[in-house]
């Protein structure tokens, strides 16, 4: 048994996980650069549009909450939110971010079905592909988010930076284990991706990105807040108000109590917990891929 | 010589669900499970077969036979339900050409996109990429978006990059009858260079005539079972009869 060209017999289709990942980084960047090249393809303004509609819902939803509704203080509603407009865009990026990866990642299985019946690739890629496009779609957003920050005389220390950074992986890991494990379900049950579109539109508004977390503690009670803070979207959230809207502020407002010592770490185990999960539902689900498609 | 590829007592059983959503399988278990959801048929049953590095293997057989089954639990994309697979080395497939092509992308990009979907590092297309582009005669096209490519310019680039791929073991299905004469002619020599360097290939294919000039063993499949195993020319025949 001695030939020089091989190695060792292997399995052939046995995936190893996140593991795949790290060897097929380069097959990684291609399929992310082939959905940015992608994505806008044959339109006039091109990687724009990723300002534009943020821009836009942000306008829709300032005007409608913020004015319409009185969330915004002013000198005839003294209760408002000061600086609402910031505190409102610093949750709708990250929401936007959460729901455009989840969203992607959950169709993506069945989208590259083509791919995945006739050759084999670690299919853990597509999914994180799809959260990997999100994050950079999620950057101009940023950007426009700092520059509105910076008009209203933001002054962030370090520990609020590093609070965002907290934020945005939270989200980015609960998005990568929901999409791996609605991504898996979804090829055999296409339901799968309208239960993904309704718990988006729930996840918007079960965290405090238009209202303030104290209404929502009012009405509540401490048992229930509880549970409306173990939100690992809540607690991305409330980071990202930490991190681009207080410092905007006077210092006045209130922050969610133990939000450092208790909900942040809360937050980031049931992110791992929800990837881990996800991961291994998609291992036992990968299997017969090819044949459900 | 060592084996390339070790099939034991692989069986399948394909499951033909009817349906894709929650409600009609919960309306199925409310009215007592009454009725079929799922019709089940065995696409392979009980298939071994040992396959020597170098050898070249044609898989022949009928539509249905269970000839594309085979090659995809070879190549990874189908696991068995019993039994077991291994392979040596690095496996790839020309399985149904241009499966990773992204019609809006151009030529030089899907060349990138598919040979890192076949398993090659930028390193090497990096290397391969002028040979790629110089075997499939695509020339001056070769950054125009493939959506505006000919039928026979499409399949000509994606040939050129999965034979660029340089695997030890090259699976074939039933590509080679597309393609214009004279190309057709240079990705057979292609082929048959590749098998003299000591690749071991497997082939489905259903023109005859060209399986048994590239390969040397013929399996015949029938309703997932082997048939025969053995020289090509009595595959062949037993086929043809």
């Amino acid at each position: 048994m001695t030939t020089t060209i091989s190695g060792e017999l292997t399995r052939p289709g046995l995936g190893g996980g996140f593991r795949d990942l790290r060897q097929s980084s380069f097959l990684l960047k291609l399929l992310v650069r082939k959905e940015l090249k992608v994505r806008y393809r044959g339109s006039v303004l091109g990687l724009l549009w990723s300002y534009v509609k943020p821009g836009v819902q942000f306008v829709v939803f300032y005007v409608a909450l913020g004015v319409f509704m009185g969330l915004e203080r002013s000198a005839r509603n003294p209760d408002g939110l000061s600086n609402y407009a910031v505190y409102l865009f610093s949750g709708i990026v990250l929401i936007n971010f959460f729901s455009e990866a989840l969203g992607n990642s959950a169709r993506s299985i069945v989208n590259n079905g083509n791919l995945i019946k006739k050759i084999y690739l670690p299919r853990e890629l597509f999914p994180v592909a799809s959260v990997w496009v999100s994050a950079v779609h999620f950057f101009p957003q940023l950007v426009v988010l700092v520059i509105g920050c910076l008009f209203a005389g933001w002054h962030p220390d370090m520990f609020q930076l590093l609070a965002a950074v907290g934020g945005f992986a939270i989200v980015g890991f609960l998005a990568t284990g929901l999409g791996l494990l609605f991504g898996a379900a979804n090829v055999y049950f296409r339901d799968s991706e309208n239960l993904v579109d309704m718990l988006l539109m729930v996840a918007t508004w079960a965290s405090p990105v238009m209202y303030s977390w104290t209404m929502v503690q009012a009405k509540l009670g401490p048992v229930f807040f509880a549970i409306y803070q173990a939100n690992p979207i809540t607690v991305g959230v409330e980071l990202f108000h930490y991190a681009f809207w207080y410092p905007t502020t006077d210092g006045s407002a209130a922050m969610p109590p133990n939000l450092f010592s208790l909900w942040l770490p809360i937050g980031l185990v049931i992110s791992l917990v929800v990837l881990v999960l996800g991961q291994l539902t998609f291992r036992r689900l990968e299997g017969r891929f090819a044949q459900e498609l | 010589m060592a084996s390339a590829i070790e099939v034991s007592n692989v069986s399948k059983e394909f499951v033909l669900r009817h349906t894709r959503s929650i409600k009609e399988a919960v309306v199925w278990l409310v009215k007592g499970r009454k009725g079929d959801l799922s019709k089940k048929f065995h696409a392979l049953k009980d298939v071994s077969l040992m396959v020597e590095t170098g050898e070249t293997v044609a898989l022949l057989g009928l539509n249905g036979s269970g000839k594309s089954t085979l090659l995809k639990h070879i190549s990874g994309v189908m696991l068995p339900d019993s039994g077991s697979v291994y392979t040596r080395g690095r496996v790839a497939g020309l399985i149904e050409v241009g499966a990773g092509f992204h019609p809006d992308l151009s030529g030089r990009d899907n060349v990138y996109l598919n040979g890192a979907i076949l398993g090659m590092t930028e390193k090497q297309i990096n290397e391969r990429f002028d040979a790629i582009v110089e075997f499939s005669e695509i020339g001056e096209f070769i950054d125009t978006e493939v959506k505006f490519y000919s039928s026979g310019m499409y399949l000509r680039l994606a040939f050129s990059v999965a034979v660029h791929t340089d695997p030890e073991v090259f699976l074939i299905d039933e590509i080679l009858a597309v393609g214009d004469e004279p190309f057709q002619r240079k990705c057979i020599a292609k082929i048959q260079e590749l098998a003299e360097k000591g690749k071991t290939l497997v082939v489905v294919s259903h023109d005859l005539d060209l399986v048994s000039r590239i390969c040397a063993r013929g399996v015949l499949l029938e309703h997932g079972n082997v048939m025969f195993d053995g020289p090509i020319s009595e595959a062949v025949t037993r086929l043809r009869n």
